[in-house]
């Protein structure tokens, strides 16, 4: 372990690591560069644009505001822990059926907005969709059919659970 | 019945879907919710929905973008900037960087070839690395090449510079003084070009008819502004270039592959068949991806280091690398006071960078058009290419053509007011009808379409005569843009053994959805489904040429090719089927998925079945289409189409802080025939949420003294987000089967902001009796308007 490296134990994915990282390395850095999971992206660097957001321990954070050393003894779930296997999670299959993915580069960001959106408000109306995704920018501009997207997830997790 | 029901399945027979002249029809009416239509045939992909291709991937992460892309032994690249926009460049000291552990190289422009390879698509200005003076704030002085990120990040700020600041020029009118300094050396110019001596890169007088006898009841003359602003793709720009045996291959966040391909040759004096560009599907791109920024650069230092090189630029770098160009649109417009247009007389300056790039044809072709859509009998335009001391401008959606509309379009608007007509009324009296010329005397190509339907439409969506809410405004304006005047798109399309079919086309779908769009196509002319056809974009060695993914152009120009390619495919098989049965060719007729004999029918496979036997084979079709140049045409060429949109807009305004409130949007766009409703609807919403951005809130901000760029990055430039969506929005469209793509289609992507602005700042002169004549329309210039109006 070099001199400016600190050992980190993270589960990512439900997949426990165990990993020596610089420690100005950011978790975003982590992520994609020592863990390959390239699908959290990086746009802005500075918690602007929510291109990176991931879940840790469950909340929404923007992974290029924190660093890997932070993360440390935590969970991390990222755009790739959603689908199981071939299956869609309910949001991404409400996003394709909506037309809410065009060039798709802010699309792993706003699905984990999204996810936990409807992880602590189960039943959003419009405004609180607007206001759960506007730290995500889509230069695309498909903000009405992402929020589309999410109204038809959570109605979808409604008719699955026999509401 | 709707309208898409009585709507005839597209005949195989007229494989090119040319349009039929002066075909009409009622108009659909409101898309339903998320624009779902019934299909034109049970089994036919067009006019459908299908799913965008790349869907699954970009929905899981696992959509591979430049920045994804990972080869062994590959080296990062930093750029080196200075915080000053000029700068005469007095030394530049690497030891301290150098001696980062890691660091490969140091390249400044010293150590490139002399004279300094210079390249750009209309200009070959751009240097690989600012020598003598930097022009610009955030071009490069030098480059550091490391073994690690970390390691080229840590050097890139070592090393060291001795600059002196100069001054700047950073407007129109200081680009327009002759007492300011020279941002191109007049060495680097044309020695013939009488304008080497000035800040005018090139000016274009367009015209007809005589508007010094034109006679009008009303002259309005006012000058109109629109800022710079920028792309901010989410996706900030990647390049990697590797040693590819005796050439090179580049990957790029490009839009131009081919473009790119061949101006690294160039660069290089390599064969363009040594050039490979991998161009993966963009992540948004907006025309700030058209062309080359550090491909060149980069090609050039894998084949110094042997090794593959890596550049991804941050946010901030990207707004230095790319940004549309400023404004400044001086228009004296003649009325009669029936509202009819007399003449035009504009004079459209749009200020570049201090490169070229593309932006002196966003200027010449957007002021090309700068009348609009209507009829004028008498116009006289007067356009300069300027350049500065600012980043190069580009190609920004629209190319110029919103610029364009907030001009003639406030003037529209204030002839209404002035002659005391109705803002529609003006607009519908002088709007062109199909066949009618809008350039005059250049036999260019007249109104094609019923444009007034679109106008009917987004009035009526608005409810433009219904009683005004108190403290609201109603806006409505049209938009016109000039689509492709050349093209070359080539396509080869493969029918495999088992009846599926792989489409190579150089088109890049950057999120408009090319390669469903594509699909859809070959599955139509092959009888097949959408999930059997394969779309290969992205590789100049692998799809056939194709000019350039820009200007809307991609359905129709690409599409065509793919049509004609699966015709190639159906008239190989009919002469398989001859062969193979001894049948005479004319007694052989194929059809999409069906091969008609005398005495049977067949499907693909059966026939290919029966022709190649155990070894298999494959049936491969080709097809083009391009556009005629024209070397006496002003553009090069006739547009194929127009991109024809109208937007109304409904808001209120805050008095107290000059914030805008939108309540509601609609575009309507003149699309011939939506090939996939959710697709046009993805690109016509995005573009008025982009149009948007642009009327309210986007502007980079130069420093006076030093042009540095005040706002770079996504805390201080900002674009919209959720909560800047209208609270009501619709994206409409217009159907007349009318355009030169297939199946009747036009192209659209740029329509939904080609007329945001005046439509916006319509509804906010009808809301507030204010009236805005420089983009963006921010609170503060809104406050500050209404609290001057005040006695």
């Amino acid at each position: 372990m070099a001199a400016d490296e600190l050992r980190i134990r993270i589960a990512v994915n439900d997949d426990r690591r165990e990993l020596d990282v610089a420690v100005h390395h950011t978790l975003l850095d982590v992520l994609r560069d020592r863990l390959g999971l390239t699908g959290t992206k990086e746009c802005c660097a500075e918690g602007e644009c929510g291109a990176c957001t991931v879940l840790l321990d469950g909340r929404a954070v923007n992974s290029c505001l924190i660093l890997a050393v932070e993360a440390d003894g935590r969970e991390v779930t990222t755009i790739e822990g959603l689908a199981d296997g071939d299956r869609l999670s309910r949001l991404q299959a409400a996003f394709l059926e909506r037309g809410a993915v065009q060039c798709g580069f802010c699309i792993p960001g706003m699905v984990m907005s999204a996810h936990y959106l409807l992880s602590h408000t189960p039943h959003p109306d419009a405004a609180e969709i607007r206001e759960g995704l506007s730290g995500n920018l889509c230069r695309c501009g498909g903000y009405n059919q992402i929020c589309s997207a999410v109204a038809l997830a959570a109605s979808t997790a409604d008719a699955e659970a026999g509401e | 019945m709707t309208d898409a029901d009585r709507r005839p399945a597209p005949a195989a027979s007229e494989p090119d879907g040319h349009p039929r002249a002066g075909r009409s029809e009622a108009i659909a009416g409101s898309l339903p919710e998320h624009h779902e239509r019934p299909s034109t045939a049970a089994e036919s992909p067009i006019g459908r929905s299908i799913t965008r291709s790349g869907g699954v991937e970009r929905a899981t992460g696992s959509q591979p973008y430049v920045a994804d892309l990972h080869l062994d032994g590959t080296l990062h690249a930093r750029l080196v900037h200075l915080d000053v926009a000029r700068a005469r460049i007095r030394s530049i000291d690497p030891s301290a960087a150098l001696a980062v552990p890691g660091v490969r190289l140091v390249v400044t422009a010293d150590d490139l070839p002399d004279p300094m390879p210079r390249f750009g698509p209309g200009y070959a200005d751009r240097p690989l690395l600012a020598t003598g003076e930097t022009k610009y704030h955030g071009e490069p002085v030098a480059v550091v090449v490391a073994d690690t990120v970390d390691a080229a990040d840590e050097a890139a700020r070592l090393v060291r510079v001795e600059a002196e600041p100069m001054p700047a020029v950073l407007t129109i009118e200081q680009a327009l003084d002759p007492s300011s300094p020279l941002v191109r050396e007049p060495e680097l110019r044309d020695p013939d070009d009488p304008l080497r001596a000035s800040n005018t890169l090139a000016e274009w007088r367009f015209g007809w008819g005589d508007v010094d006898a034109a006679v009008a009841d009303r002259v309005i003359e006012n000058v109109y502004t629109a800022a710079a602003t920028t792309h901010f793709a989410i996706e900030p720009h990647a390049f990697m270039a590797a040693p590819d045996r005796d050439g090179v291959a580049i990957w790029s966040t490009i839009q131009h592959p081919y473009v790119l391909q061949r101006l690294v040759a160039a660069t290089l004096d390599l064969p363009v068949a040594k050039v490979r560009v991998f161009a993966p599907d963009p992540g948004g791109a907006f025309g700030g991806k058209q062309h080359a920024k550090y491909e060149p650069l980069l090609a050039l230092l894998a084949l110094r280091l042997g090794h593959p090189v890596r550049l991804v630029l941050t946010l901030e770098e990207t707004f230095q690398a790319v940004r549309g160009p400023t404004f400044g649109i001086h228009i004296r417009s003649g009325f009669r006071s029936d509202g009819t247009i007399a003449f035009q007389d504009i004079e459209s300056n749009g200020l570049l960078g201090a490169y070229a790039d593309i932006g002196h044809r966003v200027v010449s072709k957007s002021s090309y058009l700068a009348c609009g859509p209507y009829r004028t009998p008498d116009a006289r335009i007067h356009v300069r290419a300027l350049l500065s001391h600012t980043p190069p401008a580009t190609a920004l959606r629209g190319f110029g053509s919103p610029q364009m509309a907030w001009a003639f379009e406030s003037q529209m608007d204030e002839a209404a007011r002035t002659l005391g007509l109705d803002r529609l009324e003006i607009r519908l009296r002088n709007l062109a009808r199909r066949g009618e010329e809008i350039v005059r005397g250049a036999g260019d190509t007249p109104a094609d379409g019923e444009w007034a339907q679109a106008v009917r439409k987004a009035a009526a969506w608005i409810g433009w005569d219904a009683p005004r809410p108190a403290g609201h405004g109603r806006g409505l304006a049209v938009g016109i843009k000039s689509s492709a005047t050349t093209g070359a798109s080539y396509a080869i399309v493969r029918l495999l053994h088992d009846g599926s079919a792989t489409v190579l086309a150089g088109t890049s779908d950057m999120g408009q959805g090319a390669r469903t769009l594509l699909a859809q196509i070959a599955a139509q002319e092959l009888g097949t489904s959408v999930d059997r056809v394969a779309v290969v974009m992205g590789d100049t060695a692998t799809a056939p040429y194709d000019m350039q993914t820009s200007a809307s152009r991609s359905t129709v120009f690409m599409g065509t090719a793919v049509q004609r390619a699966c015709a190639d495919v159906r008239a190989r098989l009919a002469e398989l089927a001859s062969t193979t049965y001894g049948i005479p060719l004319p007694d052989v007729e194929v059809l999409p998925g069906t091969v008609r004999l005398p005495d049977r029918r067949l499907t693909f496979v059966e026939l290919m079945a029966d022709a190649f036997g155990p070894m298999l084979g494959e049936v491969i079709g080709s097809g083009s289409r391009r556009g005629a140049y024209l070397a006496d045409h002003p553009l090069g060429g006739h547009a194929a189409f127009y991109e024809f949109s109208c937007t109304a807009s409904e808001v209120a305004v805050d008095p107290e802080t000059g914030e805008v409130r939108l309540l509601r949007h609609v575009t309507v766009s003149d699309v011939g025939r939506a090939l996939n409703p959710t697709q046009v609807a993805m690109q016509d919403e995005g573009a008025a949420m982009m149009g948007l951005g642009q009327t309210l809130m986007e502007h980079l901000v130069f420093d006076a003294d030093s042009g540095r760029i005040e706002n770079l990055g996504a805390l201080d430039y900002r674009i919209p987000t959720t909560k800047d969506v209208p609270l009501e929005m619709a994206s409409l469209v217009v159907e007349n089967e009318d355009g030169p793509g297939p199946y009747g289609s036009k192209g659209t992507g740029e329509s939904g902001l080609l007329s945001t602005a005046p439509a916006v700042a319509s509804a906010i002169t009808d809301a507030t009796g204010v009236v805005l004549r420089d983009l963006p329309l921010t609170p503060e210039r809104i406050w500050r308007a209404l609290r001057d109006r005040r006695p």
